[in-house]
């Protein structure tokens, strides 16, 4: 679920318009936007505190084959949260399931995976090493 | 994940059924003793009636802690409940913000819950309770504010300390609890400044 | 007293109309749009989701056309409509060791396990105005090294923890965790989580100043940038009705730990202490702000005397919230004119009084002011 909630909505789009045939369903219940209290920790490691809220939008499917998908997702885009949450279902079909997990679970983790590597590759070009003059400087070292 | 599978429909118009339902709410409060009818808007669990679960999804969500009556705990009310309003289910009468009752016979005593401070006496349990049956006339005598006299209902169901309790309740005000009594889809409301003779 | 004061309702209409054209400015210049604003305005559209208190780059950019750059007043549009949406869940802690890091420096320690990492930073540029800009050049190429950065990235505290030179923050089983400043009423003397939301949603400019004063002697203590790091967490949450944790996204988040020297009390050793910071977003002045509040407030845990402005627990709290803040100095604009009248009329009592008691005549200056305020 958390592959799906990451990935771009483009790529859930284009993981939708492979599938063979399109599954119908019905809302068990319709795609909502709420809030989410985000919290972090106190110096990074301590007591929890409330660093303020995030949109998120939710829904809950049935599909004619009988699996419930729920999608939770970051935003207010409702088609996200329904192909989330179709995705969902369709991956405990007994059917579908293995496939899917390669064509899309896997595949939208190594399109996340690439981005973020794309990143952190300009980013570590601005590591810095700094020297200082002397002073302060272990003598031993 | 697996009682999601068989989870019934909450409203089909979320916002206008609530927003409906808290109007009705909320004039049933304002006019305790007067017994308003809810549209069957949502498909009830086993266990609750009608107006019980369009009060629920109308005011029940992830921030009012909820006690549940032992009877709907761990069956096809609970997943509901959790599933529609996302409500947390507390064990401590205490810090519930709501309590549902649908076994009133067996139900705690009113003073376990909480009747809030002289700071925040909005921060009282408000709770519902599932009776066997509720009439506009009655044994019951109704007096306080938003009743022009006295009002007379009957409500079914109730046990034996329950008024005495109330009678503690109505003495703690402005702090005390609230009740909206329901059945099939009936509702009436007793706020805690109304007094009741028996 | 206020007293109700009916009429204007075409005025007003009329008022946000023009209110609106001067939102558009010139028609033939092209309009700006919302996805413009988010792409390349991000640390306005950041420091209105941090102040905002609701992470989301779309509302806030529009907040930002549609408040027409003024920030506190987009702060105020993003802070009304999340009161329209119901809350799903609370997150479980947000971990930022665990961070797809974008900038990672210490002021503290040089060598530091992951490496310092400038990241995309204002630090070290000159301050020039660049006016190939105006003339619209291209963004520059960036660089981009063979391998990214190191996945370990010890938090500067952590190994200093090693030594036991610093203090631990650790998480008390004791303490009630649904405390909420947008739910319960402030208290004081106000725990510390309760604090850190106050100051993550607090109002930039006023958090400076505070820090600042920290720093020049409204503050007993020399602070270093121990570790500002600045990247990308997953947000998790547990469903009601499922029962387990699910990743429902990414937030960008700044992060700031102040380290301080403490000199110790009876009964604690000398040790570095702690301030912490952490924002929405690109936030890096915040945070470092907010990191230098937290510590001065934590006067009473570590047995300090409470003697500078930044310390005061209810003077800073109580005036850091902007919305709060801008409401109440910008409500005096509005009618109040009954109010005025009824001072009007003590002044005059007040000061015939003085005239019968001190035997002054009313000279011709005071009859002035007096005409002048009657208008």
């Amino acid at each position: 679920m958390g592959v799906l909630a990451k990935a771009a909505l483009t790529d859930l789009e284009d993981a939708f318009a492979a599938l063979n045939d399109t599954p119908s369903f019905d809302w068990v219940r319709p795609p909502e936007t709420g809030l989410v209290m985000v919290q972090g920790r106190a110096g990074g490691t301590g007591q929890p505190f409330n660093v303020g809220e995030a949109t998120v939008t939710r829904c809950t499917l049935r599909t004619d084959s009988g699996e419930t998908g729920v999608g939770y997702v970051q935003g207010r885009s409702k088609r996200h949260a329904e192909l989330a949450a179709l995705f969902d279902a369709l991956l405990q079909s007994p059917k579908l399931s293995a496939r899917l997990q390669t064509d899309v679970v896997e595949r939208l983790a190594g399109l996340h995976e690439r981005r973020r590597a794309a990143a952190s590759r300009k980013v570590k070009a601005t590591q810095v090493d700094f020297f200082t003059m002397v002073r302060g400087e272990d003598p031993k070292a | 994940m697996t009682a999601l599978q068989n989870v019934g429909a909450g409203f089909a118009d979320p916002v206008f059924s609530a927003q409906s339902v808290f109007r009705l709410v909320l004039d049933a409060m304002a006019q305790s003793g007067r017994i308003a009818a809810v549209p069957d808007a949502a498909s009830a669990p086993a266990g609750l009636d009608v107006a019980s679960t369009a009060v629920a999804l109308t005011l029940f969500d992830y921030e009012t802690p909820l006690w549940l009556d032992p009877a709907l705990r761990g069956v096809e009310a609970e997943t509901y409940l959790r599933f529609h309003c996302g409500c947390p289910l507390v064990e401590d009468t205490q810090t519930a913000a709501f309590g549902l009752v649908t076994a009133p016979r067996y139900m705690p005593r009113l003073g376990e819950f909480s009747i809030g401070s002289d700071q925040y006496p909005d921060t009282s349990a408000t709770l519902v309770i599932q009776t066997g049956g509720l009439a506009d006339e009655g044994p019951i005598r109704l007096t306080g504010p938003g009743i022009k006299d006295s009002a007379s209902v009957a409500i079914d169901g109730l046990p034996d300390w329950f008024w005495p309790d109330w009678d503690v309740n109505h003495g703690c005000f402005p702090t005390g609890i609230d009740l909206i009594f329901t059945s099939g889809n009936r509702v009436m409301c007793l706020p805690r400044s109304i007094k009741v003779e028996v | 007293m206020y007293v109700a004061v009916k009429g204007g309702e075409k005025a007003i209409a009329n008022a946000h109309k023009l209110l609106d054209e001067q939102r558009r400015g010139d028609p033939n210049i092209d309009e700006v749009e919302v996805d413009q604003i988010r792409e390349q305005l991000s640390l306005a559209v950041a420091r209105v989701m941090a102040e905002g208190s609701l992470y989301d780059p779309d509302l806030a950019a529009l907040a930002v056309k549609q408040s027409q750059g003024d920030l506190v007043e987009a702060i105020f549009l993003v802070r009304a409509y999340r009161t329209t949406l119901a809350r799903f869940a609370t997150s479980q802690p947000i971990d930022t060791a665990r961070i797809d890091i974008k900038r990672r420096i210490s002021a503290a320690y040089k060598d530091l396990p992951g490496g310092q990492l400038l990241g995309p930073t204002f630090d070290y540029t000159h301050r020039l105005l660049d006016m190939a800009l105006a003339e619209g050049r291209p963004a520059h190429e960036v660089e981009a090294d063979a391998a990214g950065v190191d996945g370990e990235m010890p938090r500067v505290t952590d190994i200093l923890n090693y030594e036991g030179l610093i203090e631990t923050d650790e998480e008390d089983p004791e303490r009630d965790p649904s405390r909420d400043l947008t739910r319960q009423p402030l208290a004081f003397p106000a725990a510390r989580d309760e604090r850190l939301q106050n100051l993550a949603r607090g109002d930039e400019g006023f958090l400076l100043a505070l820090g600042y004063s920290t720093q020049r002697g409204f503050g007993g203590n020399h602070p270093f940038a121990g570790e500002i790091r600045r990247g990308t967490v997953t947000v998790s949450i547990v469903p009601e009705e499922l029962g387990f944790a699910i990743e429902i996204g990414e937030i960008e988040v700044t992060e700031c730990q102040m380290i301080n020297q403490f000199q110790g009390s009876a009964e604690m050793a000398p040790v570095f202490t702690r301030g912490y910071g952490l924002t929405f977003g690109h936030n890096e002045r915040k945070a470092m702000a907010m990191a230098l509040v937290d510590r001065a407030l934590r006067w009473r845990e570590l047995g300090e005397l409470p003697q500078y402005p930044a310390q005061d627990e209810e003077f800073v709290l109580y005036h850091s919230d902007n919305v709060e803040a801008s409401g109440f100095v910008q409500h005096l604009k509005l009618p109040h004119y009954v109010d005025f009248q009824s001072e009007l009329q003590l002044i005059r009592q007040l000061r015939a009084e003085h005239a019968g008691r001190f035997g002054h005549n009313d000279d011709a200056q005071n009859d002035n002011i007096q005409a002048e305020a009657a208008e």
